[in-house]
């Protein structure tokens, strides 16, 4: 699928060439291409030295990464694994881990089902109304986070139940629930995952639904098995998002969990820096460790874009 | 879909509407009854805290017209170039056979938490030439070490000898180097989702303009920019969006300070650190007002292809 040279007539109607001529022609288009190469992989390093700056540095020991700069390190190949045993041997680190992944898969998808529901009927429904709540609904994406904090703050701690919940732990609902960091996350990620899917939904050809429609099919069989797998790569994409920024949110778990042992990896790392002071040789290997799963992830889920755009073949 | 119940749309909407009642309707409800109300929400003040924010008596933490100038730079330059950027990359990876690298490469910074993001930026604009790599890099050219985040200069000293003597406002050194920041984070979500559009593109119809002769300038003009018009919108409005509601960027890398305070951080300042609700408040509703020309945009779209389809 990578072949971009235009099925022309030439082959044809052109005499066999000679092997010389044949690598020359092969060569200029090598040629022809390697500006964009250059470009791509120009911005490539561009985007990555920040990244590798500090990953370099979290290999170093702590008098280096304050007199010299990382690139010295390369020079004098002088790195230890100290800071990582350092961060690794916190006693809540892996508590944590799972803490991070208890509050971010449900969020992610929650927030995606949800969205998906609302999206299908924004685009696929007539009532009246839909294009101003729709409006409604795109609007809430500036609601700064902050704002809410307060406000949700109050209602989680007169809402709370303190029993504490099966299996997970923690209270039931309220503050320092994960139901209650479930919740929140959803309704911050909601409005970006309306607006998305509505979109990638409302494009999709009308014949399919008109047809879909008329041979009797309902509007959950519809959901089911024509609108969710054709949208693969919208729910891919919007997915790691929503598992990226639920998973680096610092704010959210600080001001409604409150109890170190329901801390997820951003907030046992940042307590962690305060407690040992600024020694940066400490976050940046915790930076790393907290960056690991999330990467990971994308790396996964980048099939799925591939996949999708396969799915995505079954034209109206 | 024929013989739908009236109630059946509400049916679909009803937890998303529910969920954001509660987490974004009611603080927004919250928020603009207590800019209506003096510093701690107890008594009517009418308009006097927006009042204050126009006039700008004596500035707060940072001077309000210049935070609304600030969100204004980020708003053209952040969401310009991450816009044109995200394209730009994703036409051009689709191209060769280590997309998924390339791509992958630049949406690292998109894992980044803002904590981490900071600690990398610290690096990068460190003043000393010995540890920070910009002006390490600057030095090496032989140019002067600055102190990126700090800089309230215009930048046009080291651009061009031939700008104007005095560039507005918000064209400061810091704000630049804050947005470029901005930009290394989130070109990585442009290019996702523009990828993902461009990969609905049919095959067939840049196959069928290739063998027509078109060439690749006019396939990416002509029928990619159209066909992905919806896309980049969306994108465009989210990041428009995340230029006015700011506020991690700034606040973990100058606080606000050097005069590179957005409209969140400065709501957040007043807020939790002066507890002026009010002020706070009135500064938060301000930035809702704001994104109204955004939305009309973006539904006038909408009904554009309510239409066409």
């Amino acid at each position: 699928m990578h072949e971009r040279e235009p099925a022309t007539a030439d082959a044809t109607a052109v005499p066999k060439q000679s092997p010389g001529a044949a690598f020359a022609s092969a060569l200029g288009k090598k040629l022809a291409r390697l500006p964009l190469h250059l470009i791509i992989i120009g911005i490539c390093i561009l985007w990555l030295i920040p990244t590798l700056a500090l990953f370099i540095s979290s290999f170093r020991e702590p008098a280096d990464i304050s007199t010299s700069g990382w690139w010295n390190a390369i020079k004098d190949f002088d790195f230890t694994f100290s800071n990582y045993d350092t961060v690794l041997s916190q006693r809540n680190m892996g508590r944590s881990f799972v803490n991070s992944l208890i509050i971010t898969v449900p969020s992610t998808v929650l927030s995606i089902l949800i969205a998906a529901f609302a999206a299908y009927a924004f685009a696929w429904m007539r009532f009246p109304g839909r294009n101003l709540l729709f409006l409604l609904v795109v609007a809430l994406l500036v609601v700064p986070l902050q704002m809410t904090l307060i406000p949700i703050l109050n209602l989680y701690t007169e809402l709370r139940v303190d029993k504490e919940l099966p299996l997970i732990g923690g209270a039931l609902f309220g503050t320092g629930s994960f139901v209650g960091m479930w919740l929140a996350h959803t309704g911050y990620g909601l409005p970006f995952a309306v607006f998305l899917l509505r979109n990638f939904f409302g494009s999709l050809p009308k014949d399919l639904f008109e047809s879909a429609y008329l041979d009797g099919a309902s509007d959950l069989l519809v959901f089911f098995r024509i609108v969710l797998p054709l949208s693969g790569p919208a729910i891919a994409a919007l997915a790691i998002f929503q598992f990226l920024w639920v998973w680096n949110d610092l704010l959210v778990a600080l001001i409604y969990l409150g109890d170190p042992d329901l801390a997820p990896m951003t907030l046992t790392i940042t307590s962690l820096v305060t407690s040992f002071g600024t020694q940066y040789q400490l976050l940046t290997a915790a930076a790393f460790v907290s960056m690991a799963l999330p990467l990971a992830i994308f790396f996964a889920l980048q099939r799925y874009f591939v996949q999708g755009l396969l799915a995505g073949a079954v034209k109206g | 879909m024929i013989g739908r119940r009236w109630w059946t749309p509400w049916l679909w909407l009803a937890p998303a509407l529910a969920i954001l009642g509660i987490f974004l309707i009611y603080p927004v409800v919250d928020t603009v009854r207590r800019s209506l109300y003096d510093k701690t929400s107890s008594s009517f003040v009418g308009l006097d805290n927006f009042q204050y924010i126009i006039e700008n008596p004596q500035p707060l933490t940072s001077d309000t017209h210049g935070v609304l100038l600030n969100n204004l730079l980020w708003i053209i330059v952040f969401t310009g170039v991450t816009v044109t950027l995200g394209l730009v990359f994703a036409v051009l990876a689709n191209r060769v056979r280590y997309e998924a690298i390339a791509k992958a490469i630049i949406f690292i910074p998109m894992a980044i938490s803002f904590v981490a993001a900071a600690v990398i930026w610290r690096f990068m604009y460190e003043f000393s030439s010995d540890t920070g790599t910009v002006n390490a890099i600057l030095t090496s050219v032989g140019g002067d070490p600055t102190p990126w985040l700090q800089d309230t200069g215009a930048p046009q000293t080291w651009l061009t000898q031939v700008g104007p003597d005095d560039l507005p406002a918000p064209f400061q050194i810091n704000n630049i180097a804050l947005i470029l920041v901005g930009i290394w984070m989130w070109s990585g979500f442009a290019m996702v989702i523009m990828s993902a559009g461009l990969k609905g593109i049919p095959t067939e119809i840049l196959e069928a303009a290739r063998v027509d002769g078109a060439n690749e300038w006019q396939i990416f003009r002509r029928i990619m920019i159209p066909m992905l018009s919806t896309t980049i919108v969306v994108v465009a409005t989210t990041l428009v969006i995340n230029a006015l509601k700011l506020f991690d960027l700034v606040f973990v890398l100058t606080g606000g300070r050097f005069e590179t305070d957005v409209i969140a951080t400065l709501f957040f300042t007043q807020a939790f650190v002066f507890r002026d609700f009010g002020v706070g408040a009135a500064l938060a509703v301000v930035l809702l007002l704001a994104v109204i020309p955004v939305m009309a945009i973006g539904i006038r779209r909408f009904q554009v292809q309510e239409e066409t389809r």
